[in-house]
């Protein structure tokens, strides 16, 4: 990485308006950070406590969707030569660009897991505010809690708080895995 | 009385101040107003809330007259919308005869979000829900 390139990260994040960037395993005390940080930035920014709280509100779904689906562990190989170890990494930027938030993840998800994902997306942004809701209460009302204590109502509840469609895609990395990357605009 | 009703259940209140991740909690066997306040983000919302689950499930043995849920949260993540379900299911499943049990409901003005949610508890749970508007939590 040459000097130049930190002058060029720094241009990036400036012309995005970033707030708080972030690439590496979401710990429990990463997450907690990353809330106090951006309990206090919001707090000077954003007039609108209703906005604020969408704000917050979507950004602990996304931090704890990353600390706890993470599949990326296991190593592959780059140009073949050299093993690169895959851990739990994950990215994550939160940004002001304009009069509206942008919450970006970006982690590892396990080819096996990569079509269940995506037609639970898809349903998601094919559903109104209220089909949102109905689904909502019936996963609450039916659904088992994992033992990691999730309810499967993640991304449900960023579509419903955010008001956007959920934009994803996925990035095939090898025969493993594909990097997932959510973009959830909140105004 | 009181004081003799607390020993027939065998029980202790529980009073817990609030983190910047969990709500504080002020469960009183003496007055039947069980209180949760302020935000409840924890990653795993099980282990925070069995302890409560099971001390109203003991309350619920020997409940009094009356009993009160005051919900009084800022916000709460999709883990904890589901122990919030479970304790309005133990709710639900004292009320009767021994105890009629109300949940009050409380929202900060322009909270959409948090009004809704109280809807949707109030939809999918056959217990009296009062809403509360206020300024501030």
């Amino acid at each position: 990485m040459s000097l130049n390139s930190i002058y060029e990260l720094y241009q990036t994040m400036e012309r995005d308006h970033a707030m708080v960037s972030f690439k590496g395993e979401v710990t429990a005390d990463l997450l907690n950070s990353v809330l106090q940080i951006m309990e206090s930035k919001l707090g000077i920014l954003e007039k609108s406590t209703r906005t604020r709280k969408k704000v917050y509100n979507v950004l602990v779904e996304c931090l704890q969707n990353l600390y706890h689906h993470n599949d990326g562990i296991g190593s592959f190989r780059e140009q073949s030569f050299s093993d690169i170890y895959l851990p739990k990494t994950s990215i994550l930027i939160i940004s002001n660009p304009d009069d509206y938030y942008e919450v970006k993840t970006g982690n590892f998800v396990s080819l096996t897991k990569v079509k269940q994902l995506e037609e639970k997306i898809e349903n998601i942004n094919n559903l109104n505010r209220l089909q949102l809701r109905e689904l909502y209460k019936s996963i609450l009302f039916k659904g088992e809690m994992s033992q990691k204590g999730t309810a499967g109502l993640g991304l449900i509840d960023i579509a419903r708080k955010s008001g956007n469609k959920l934009e994803y895609s996925f990035l095939p990395i090898d025969e493993n895995f594909s990097f997932f990357c959510l973009n959830v605009k909140i105004n | 009385m009181f004081k003799r009703e607390n020993q027939l259940n065998n029980m202790e209140n529980i009073n817990l101040g609030g983190t910047p991740k969990t709500p504080s909690v002020n469960f009183n066997c003496e007055n039947g107003v069980i209180e949760l306040k302020g935000r409840s983000i924890p990653e795993n919302s099980v282990e925070f809330y069995k302890p409560l689950n099971n001390w109203i499930e003991k309350y619920g043995e020997n409940p009094q007259k009356t009993t009160v849920f005051e919900v009084k949260l800022e916000y709460f993540n999709t883990s904890s919308s589901k122990c919030l379900l479970d304790i309005f299911k133990i709710l639900e499943s004292i009320n009767g005869t021994a105890t009629e049990v109300k949940v009050k409901w409380y929202f900060e003005k322009d909270d959409g979000d948090m009004q809704e949610a109280g809807e949707d508890y109030q939809a999918l749970i056959p217990l009296p829900f009062i809403m509360i508007e206020v300024e501030e939590i």
